[in-house]
């Protein structure tokens, strides 16, 4: 079968979606990222300083861990990708580092940030106290209080945690705030967005450096299988970056099925729900073009999800292509079925993952796969951060 | 001619323009507050649509946001109110929002709507100019509507060039590296500012907004510009007023006498 390549136009495009629809006040910000990411990004010595943090303050590579009584119970070879593994405990740090490193070649003394789950703005906090360079994180009031203990982690590593009060106080509206302050601070502060969103060239920017990844799947299933490429990959998408990242050496090799893992709330028609591609249209958030949950008159649809990290409205650029085209496969994961995921994979394997990630799991209950697949799941993050909410939900 | 192009051409200098959001205190307000504008002596109505997400707005917008959404203000409702608003406002009048609800309403189906209605101007701060050119511009032109772009402390002489070229009506100043909301004075550096876009000799006019609030400040970014915009301070007397005709009339004198 022909599937569409994906790939970003030198505008930040993925075929329909994508762009920079930013007030102008944000034009020379974009466009000085734009114009140096790349290059920055290509330098020996960016190179160098990455792959050496990553390695060695990150704790890469990653293991890929073979499932093996997951791999019995569902009845495929079943491969954990183990950025829960990584420091601070999910797969958020890759970009950080990144983010990081770019800021101080442009000269940045301030990091801005907005977090959901909190993981993305412990990950920031964390290169900042490394690097020595203030940090404030925008959090949604709501997260704060479903996530206390990240927001405690980032004050000790010496962040300030702003509480976005307005819509839905969550990330939505912390990522509102985080670009609201860029407008105020625009010169010597740099925006450390989260996830494949926002304007160009972020969605891109993210996903390379997410995109280590599916760099490590391909050596180390070369190493256990004798092949690179497995028959399916599954990650979870709020924004998309860990799925952008673990599908980003796949985009282009047809055989490889990618799963897309949404999070459905109560349930699609409850009306309290985070499954973009089934309830957006496409829409304007945050600077891109994308599937948006949204009214007929354009205003932003507040989502639902038990877990902060998917509780957004929108998907990056790069998911709703996929979409779109039909190159990724989207399920959707209701919250009581991600908790029931996540107590599972907890008594089979040893791990308590992030909900976020529980809801990959989940989705293996929802797609066709052959016996004899090679199933890589990311389990984007560790659950230490939910442990509140799983005993609230009590069933263990 | 379009109604924006004769202000200007008539008047060079201490152009009021006020700006509120639609739906706000009350759904039904707009068009009272809109004569009520008109009345006290300002030059130009700016009418913000009301969004979810405005991501350039401070607190007092977005809380006038919100209400108006709450109070049930939609795109297709604002028109409704405006219908036959000719019969009694002359000056210019221009919709200001995000370009989500426009862009759901459908560009075509909104430029037109707004021929008809009267509107001479629009503003979409996060319309970029390149999409403007490509896709937009011609939808723009045919329905006579003048397409305003922003610029800020931080824009480049360049960059400023590009959209002088581009704008059509007056370029909108946006008084400090900031989000809408009311402030206290301006500033050296912005009066700085004000005068290096002035000693650009661009063809368009402009009008100075973002925490302008007050006479001294009104008058500041007058002295340097040919006008200013005001916002947040307007929708903080909405917000404050038991008499709107009244009120209104007291703040736009005030700054204007
Ligand atoms: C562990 C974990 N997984 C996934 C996500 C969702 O983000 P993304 O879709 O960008 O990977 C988050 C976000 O906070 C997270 O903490």
């Amino acid at each position: 079968m022909e599937r569409a390549m994906i790939k970003v136009d030198e505008n930040g495009f993925y075929g329909q979606f994508g762009g920079a629809f930013i007030p102008e006040m944000l034009y020379p910000n974009i466009e000085e990222l734009r114009e140096n990411y790349e290059a920055i990004m290509a330098t020996p010595a960016f190179r160098q300083e990455f792959d050496s943090l990553l390695k060695d303050y990150v704790g890469r590579p990653t293991p890929l861990f073979l499932a093996q009584r997951l791999s019995e119970k569902y009845g495929a070879k079943i491969y954990l990708k183990r950025e829960d593994l990584c420091h601070t405990g999910a797969h958020k740090i890759n970009n950080t580092v990144g983010q990081i490193i770019l800021a101080k070649k442009l000269n940045k003394k301030r990091i801005i940030a907005e977090t959901g789950a909190g993981q993305h703005g412990v990950a920031t906090a964390t290169v900042c106290a490394l690097m020595g360079m203030e940090c404030t994180v925008y959090m949604g009031a709501v997260d704060m209080e479903r996530q206390k203990p990240n927001v405690e982690r980032m004050r000790i590593l010496g962040a300030k945690v702003v509480p976005a009060n307005s819509g839905s106080k969550t990330l939505k509206d912390a990522t509102n705030e985080a670009m609201r302050q860029w407008i105020n601070n625009p010169v010597d502060t740099h925006y450390i967005i989260g996830s494949v969103v926002g304007p160009h060239p972020y969605p891109e920017m993210v996903a390379r450096f997410q995109s280590v990844i599916s760099e490590e799947m391909k050596w180390q299933l070369q190493e256990k299988e004798g092949r690179e490429n497995p028959d399916l990959v599954i990650a979870c998408v709020g924004g998309g970056s860990n799925a952008a990242g673990s599908f980003y050496h796949y985009y282009n090799e047809p055989s490889v099925r990618l799963i897309a893992v949404e999070a459905a709330g109560m349930g699609i028609t409850s009306g309290r729900s985070a499954a973009t591609t089934t309830l957006g249209k496409p829409g304007i958030l945050h600077g891109s073009k994308t599937l948006l949950m949204q009214t007929d008159d354009g205003q932003v649809v507040e989502p639902h999800s038990i877990s902060a990290g998917l509780d957004y409205p929108g998907i990056g650029p790069v998911h709703a292509h996929l979409f779109d085209s039909g190159r990724g496969e989207f399920v959707a994961v209701e919250d009581e079925h991600a908790m029931q995921s996540g107590i599972e994979v907890s008594r089979l394997e040893g791990i308590i993952p992030a909900i976020e990630s529980a809801h990959a799991f989940s989705a293996l209950n929802q797609i066709h796969y052959e016996p004899t697949d090679v199933i890589v799941i990311n389990l984007s993050g560790r659950g230490d951060k939910d442990l509140e909410t799983y005993i609230k939900w009590g069933n263990y | 001619m379009n109604r924006i192009d004769e202000l200007f051409k008539q008047k060079k200098e201490r152009i009021l323009s006020i700006y509120f959001t639609a739906g706000f205190p009350q759904l039904d307000d707009t068009v009272s507050i809109m004569e009520a504008i008109q009345a006290a002596g300002a030059n130009i109505i700016e009418i913000g649509v009301p969004y979810s997400d405005p991501i350039a707005d401070g607190p007092t917008i977005q809380e006038s946001n919100n209400q108006a959404l709450k109070n049930g203000m939609t795109l297709k409702v604002l028109f409704e109110q405006l219908k036959g608003f000719r019969e009694r406002i002359h000056i210019p009048v221009i919709l200001m929002g995000y370009l989500n609800p426009v862009v759901q309403y459908g560009m075509e189906a909104f430029c037109k709507t707004c021929k008809e209605v009267g509107i001479d101007g629009l503003i979409l701060p996060d319309l970029p100019m390149q999409q403007y050119l490509t896709e937009y511009k011609h939808t723009f032109d045919a329905y006579d509507l003048r397409n305003t772009f922003l610029i800020s402390p931080q824009t480049s002489e360049a960059r400023i060039r590009q959209i002088d070229q581009h704008t059509d009506g007056f370029i909108y100043m946006v008084s400090s590296a900031s989000i809408t909301g009311a402030k206290k004075e301006v500033s050296p550096e912005q009066i700085a500012y004000f005068e290096r876009v002035k000693a650009m000799n661009l063809k368009n006019p402009r009008l100075i907004g973002f925490g302008i609030s007050d006479k001294p400040s009104f008058q500041t970014a007058a002295a340097h510009s040919h006008g200013a915009i005001i916002g947040s301070a307007f929708i903080n007397v909405l917000r404050e007023s038991t008499n709107l005709k009244e009120d209104i009339q007291e703040y736009i004198q005030g700054i204007l006498a």
